[in-house]
């Protein structure tokens, strides 16, 4: 293993293999949690900011330690103190205005922000949750963090004269929210860029927003990027340019069919595969998901496979994320053991080392 | 002066009220989506709803009516998702934007199934005049599903086309039918491709008694699929000026167009609301560039509406009927 990844091996890891478990972000919320959201939100209800914030460390806490018993490697707070990946930056962003939610898919809404005004930094938008996080964590903490790119193309865009112009402002503003997690201790950062496969023609854009978000930033920082639910032959291999250690992508929703794209170009990063559909309510069973890790062997060599379910799980029902959640770390554990043991072939070639250098 | 005439493409945002009621009784996931059989209490949501938007259409005094299509779950694919021979798999990505669909696969005949038309005639009891029917078009259609049945790519688009005519010939009476083709866009046809699909078209314009309008968005059609897209038998094409202006613009002075037109000229897919005056401006210099007295303008937005908040759809709308309803002095000024 190699790079800043070897940090985050728990010391008491039985296996000589490791292979890398964690998570995307977001977990489903507790209902009592939920709840508490609505009685904060009506002006009648008498509960205040004080229990708000409480409701909110109370759901932090139990969710980090919920990944925790699951055995997850590198966990987080399952954002319990978010709403929205765009929706909770946006309110921390001068410049954003909300008219309402629009249509993502199915029954599933966002409240689109509209940028009506130039966007300026406002308060503080991830240390403060970082910081309970890792307090309250026994394991290390990964900071999922919308990109910039995301946060320009998933707006409403009032003002800019383009959607470039917008993202690299907002790239200046995640860079300095970045500076500030790290001087907090975070260690492993995550950008997610889920719109970048809606629009794969802007893949050099999202490049030089990323090359805008990693200026300054120490080595030792790992840093992945997230990007789910879309053809990925048109932005492969041209990623893995991009100033980052790991790429998180979701593959079990398409039953792997676009694994091949990633075989035909050499896989010269560190590859966290999705093995767990996201969108599913039913836990998939040890077997299978060990069938899945399998294929993320045939891209990269071990050391560079990271673990991990499709994308953030926060839309099933509790039980069904956590139920996915212990079997994916139990599979990954029996996967390392049949590696110990000689039992299973590994196809990649481990020659690559994974560097942000690159 | 050409009758401008306000509409949209349909598929609409839900009232917020019903994104909510319906969310409750349909569920988030995958599985939950609409199946073409829903029962009661979903059905009556969606008969509330759509009297809301029904309604808010006549007040702001748009001159076609959609049903809405608020059923559409699937956005454009939505009369396969639902239809018995086909399954829908994964979750995957409606064209180039942050909404998915379910991939419809086709695994047997596609006969004709009403659904678009049983939301029609529940539609065309609220409406007294200017019913506006809304399908996808043949080719946009085929393009987004996929075939595990008739085996080869001719074949299946005949086949959706067949089947939109037996949607169509199920229509109650309605004054005009938009065919959104925005694959012709975005995944334009090669050759000999470009020819069938203006048959294609072709052959359900030529079903329905109605004025019909094929509209496209996300920017300008390639020549070559314009070229033919012309020789189909409808009344009007529809541009998307939001987009690109220029180049759909290049595409009429080069090749000319039907004797009426649609203009996508208010943005489907951004919350600043453009003024009557602005919308006026634009249907203006369109017909000054083309130089044509066209007998009609379809004045839209460029794309489906599902993409605002329901307040700034709302304005929209209500501007794009004012924009028509602007003495021609006045939008001259």
């Amino acid at each position: 293993m190699t790079g800043p990844r070897e940090q985050f091996r728990p010391e008491d890891h039985e296996n000589e293999h490791f292979l890398l478990t964690t998570v995307v972000g977001s977990y489903p919320k507790p209902k009592w949690h939920d709840r508490a959201r609505e009685l904060f939100e009506d002006e009648t209800a008498d509960f205040g900011e004080e229990e708000w914030e409480e409701s909110k460390d109370d759901a932090s806490r139990l969710i980090t330690h919920e990944h925790e018993r699951c055995g997850i490697d590198v966990v987080c707070d399952g954002e319990m103190r978010r709403n929205e990946m765009v929706e909770y930056f946006a309110h921390r962003i001068d410049g954003y205005e909300f008219n309402g939610r629009v249509k993502v898919w199915g029954h599933n809404y966002f409240d689109k922000p509209s940028v009506a005004d130039e966007v300026e930094y406002g308060e503080q938008w991830l240390v403060e949750e970082f910081e309970f996080t890792d307090e309250v964590a026994e394991r290390p903490v990964k900071v999922p963090i919308t990109g910039p790119y995301t946060l320009a193309n998933w707006s409403f865009n009032e003002v800019y004269d383009s959607e470039e112009q917008l993202a690299y402002e907002l790239a200046d503003l995640v860079n300095e929210e970045i500076e500030a997690l790290v001087e907090a201790g975070a260690r492993y950062i995550q950008i997610d860029e889920p719109a970048l496969a809606t629009t794969p023609d802007d893949h050099a854009i999202v490049g030089e927003c990323l090359e805008r978000i990693v200026d300054e930033i120490p080595d030792d920082v790992r840093l992945g990027l997230h990007v789910c639910y879309g053809d990925y032959s048109r932005i492969y291999p041209e990623i893995l340019d991009y100033p980052v250690h790991e790429y998180d992508l979701e593959l079990a929703n398409g039953n792997y069919e676009q694994l091949d794209v990633f075989k035909d170009h050499e896989f010269t990063k560190d590859f966290a595969m999705g093995v767990l559909d996201a969108h599913t309510a039913e836990v998939e069973s040890v077997e299978e998901i060990k069938e899945n890790i399998k294929k993320g062997l045939e891209v990269v060599p071990p050391e560079r496979l990271t673990v991990s379910p499709d994308c953030g799980v926060k839309l099933l029902p509790r039980e069904i994320a956590r139920g996915k959640m212990e079997n994916m770390v139990q599979a990954a554990r029996e996967v390392e053991q049949e590696l110990d043991a000689g039992e299973i072939e590994v196809v990649a070639d481990s020659g690559a080392e994974a560097s942000a250098d690159d | 002066m050409p009758e401008i005439v306000a509409t949209t493409p349909g598929l609409f945002p839900l009232p917020d009220w019903a994104k909510d009621e319906l969310s409750d009784l349909k569920g988030h996931q995958k599985t939950d989506l609409i199946s073409g059989d829903e029962g009661d209490e979903i059905t009556d949501a969606y008969e509330r709803a759509r009297d809301e938007v029904v309604s808010l259409q006549s007040d702001a005094g748009l001159d076609r009516i959609s049903e809405g299509q608020l059923r559409w779950d699937d956005m454009l694919a939505h009369p396969l998702a639902v239809h018995d021979s086909v399954e829908t798999r994964g979750i995957v990505r409606y064209y180039d934007n942050n909404n998915f669909y379910r991939e419809p696969v086709v695994t047997d005949d596609l006969t004709a199934d009403g659904d678009v038309a049983a939301e029609l005639d529940a539609a065309a009891e609220l409406v007294d005049s200017g019913l506006q029917a809304v399908l996808p078009g043949p080719y946009s259609l085929a393009d987004l599903a996929t075939d595990e049945h008739y085996g080869d790519e001719a074949a299946f688009l005949d086949a959706v086309a067949d089947f939109l005519v037996g949607e169509v010939e199920q229509f109650p009476d309605v004054e005009t039918l938009f065919l959104l083709e925005p694959s012709l866009v975005e995944s334009p046809p090669e050759d000999g491709a470009d020819e069938r699909a203006s048959e294609a078209i072709d052959a359900v314009a030529n079903a329905v008694d109605a004025e019909v309008v094929t509209h496209t968005y996300w920017g300008p059609i390639e020549e070559k699929t314009y070229a033919h897209l012309m020789d189909a038998d409808v009344d009007a094409i529809g541009f998307d000026l939001v987009s690109d202006h220029e180049k759909n613009v290049y595409n009429v002075q080069e090749y000319g167009t039907k004797d009426a037109v649609a203009l996508g000229v208010v943005d489907g897919q951004n919350t600043r609301v453009e003024s009557p005056e602005t919308i006026r401006d634009r249907v203006d210099w369109f017909e000054q560039q083309t130089n044509t007295a066209y007998d009609t303008v379809y004045a839209t937005t460029n794309t489906e509406t599902f993409y605002l908040p329901v307040n700034k759809f709302e304005d929209k709308i209500q501007s794009l009927a004012n924009a028509a309803a602007l003495e021609a002095t006045e939008a001259d000024q």
